[in-house]
């Protein structure tokens, strides 16, 4: 008995083992979503005590970039009217490696960056100081009607400016250094040179509520 | 015994000329059902373009918010809506759905908790700007504006 069924089924047929692994295959490409976790970080301000007034920072109106954006979703760059962004970002690059009046450590600073981030430098007396904190400050103001799609695009062109000086800094494109994980020693030390002294600093003012919805 | 001896000279093998067909509605039947996002949108998203995209490491940290038009109108209207999980909330519900969702943490990682924001480019601000709000007061002050890669000119 056990010998005759043994003889019964010789072997597997193995001829859509293909087939089944295509399948398989397909199945988990479909299924599979790509994360597309990317975005824009931004790090919102710590929250406001009710009783504690907000701290008095002085600063001085020709170290604050005022980036207004109205219901309309028009730019005011400045004091000027802009029609697209595109320009944007080399006016902020512009203006946070002005160096109009360096103290002692921001010269330090200037001395380090290569050549071809010093030779952007102005030296308007009517623009930034130096990019430093207590500096240089790129203001973004919004109404509540501008829409979500304006807003993050004008945010994401400040944020150009600042990665493209981060990235001339330590000699790689914009690119690469966005691209940079601080996972390695190497890559975080990078990270770190391209922003050292020169922090983000980008003040996203609370929404004014004329003509909003 | 003599059953069995019929049995084996009957056919050898199984015809596999229609297993490619049957295999094939398989696929079809799985890609027809196979839900791709775990929560079922309730607001129309179409997500903005930015040139400066940042990936994020860790995404046990990410919850994810969803801003945008309900899209069904008759039920909860025109306006902008926020949706967390698979519900709509209201933005005075922010606070408890963050904490839930820190609560998921360990406690070193809570204090890292990103918020992606994944709303729509027809939102206005004065939403968004109220969500931040909101996430300031509870502390979740990571927040990562998804969008899509544009390509730089």
């Amino acid at each position: 008995m056990a010998r005759k069924k043994g003889r019964m089924s010789q072997e597997v047929n193995a001829g859509s083992m293909a087939d089944i692994a295509f399948l398989l295959l397909i199945f988990f490409l479909v299924t599979t979503t790509i994360a597309s976790d990317k975005g824009i970080l931004n790090i919102l301000p710590p929250k406001q005590d009710p009783n504690v007034p907000p701290p008095e920072i002085p600063l001085n109106e020709r170290n604050i970039f005022n980036i207004l954006v109205n219901a309309n979703d028009q730019l005011l760059v400045e004091g000027e009217y802009l029609d697209n962004t595109e320009k944007l970002s080399d006016d902020v690059k512009a203006f946070i490696l002005n160096f109009g009046a360096p103290n002692e450590e921001a010269q330090a600073l200037f001395n380090s960056l290569p050549q071809s981030l010093k030779a952007q430098a102005n030296r308007d007396s009517k623009s930034s100081d130096h990019p430093m904190s207590g500096g240089a400050v790129v203001s973004i103001k919004t109404n509540r009607g501008t829409s979500y799609e304006r807003y993050l695009e004008v945010l994401d062109q400040v944020k150009r400016a600042y990665f493209e000086i981060y990235a001339e800094r330590v000699g790689i494109t914009a690119d690469q250094y966005r691209a940079l994980s601080g996972k390695t020693a190497a890559e975080k030390e990078l990270q770190d040179r391209g922003k050292e002294g020169i922090p983000m600093a980008i003040s996203i003012a609370e929404p004014d509520k004329i003509g909003g919805s | 015994m003599s059953k069995f001896k019929k049995k084996n000279k009957v056919s050898e093998n199984i015809p596999t000329s229609a297993l490619p067909d049957i295999i094939f509605m398989l696929l079809f039947f799985f890609m027809v059902t196979t839900v791709l996002r775990e929560n079922e949108m309730l607001v129309e998203q179409k997500i903005p373009q930015a040139t400066q995209l940042q990936k994020l490491e860790k995404k046990t940290l990410i919850s994810y918010l969803y801003v945008g038009k309900p899209k069904n109108t008759a039920m909860y209207g025109t306006e902008p809506r926020i949706q967390a999980n698979d519900v709509l909330i209201n933005t005075s519900d922010i606070i408890l759905w963050v904490n839930q969702e820190k609560d998921k943490l360990s406690e070193a990682e809570r204090d890292m908790i990103t918020i992606s924001l994944k709303a729509d480019r027809e939102v206005k601000m004065g939403p968004i700007s109220d969500i931040q709000f909101e996430l300031r007061e509870v502390d979740a002050r990571r927040v990562l504006y998804a969008s899509v890669g544009k390509v730089q000119n």
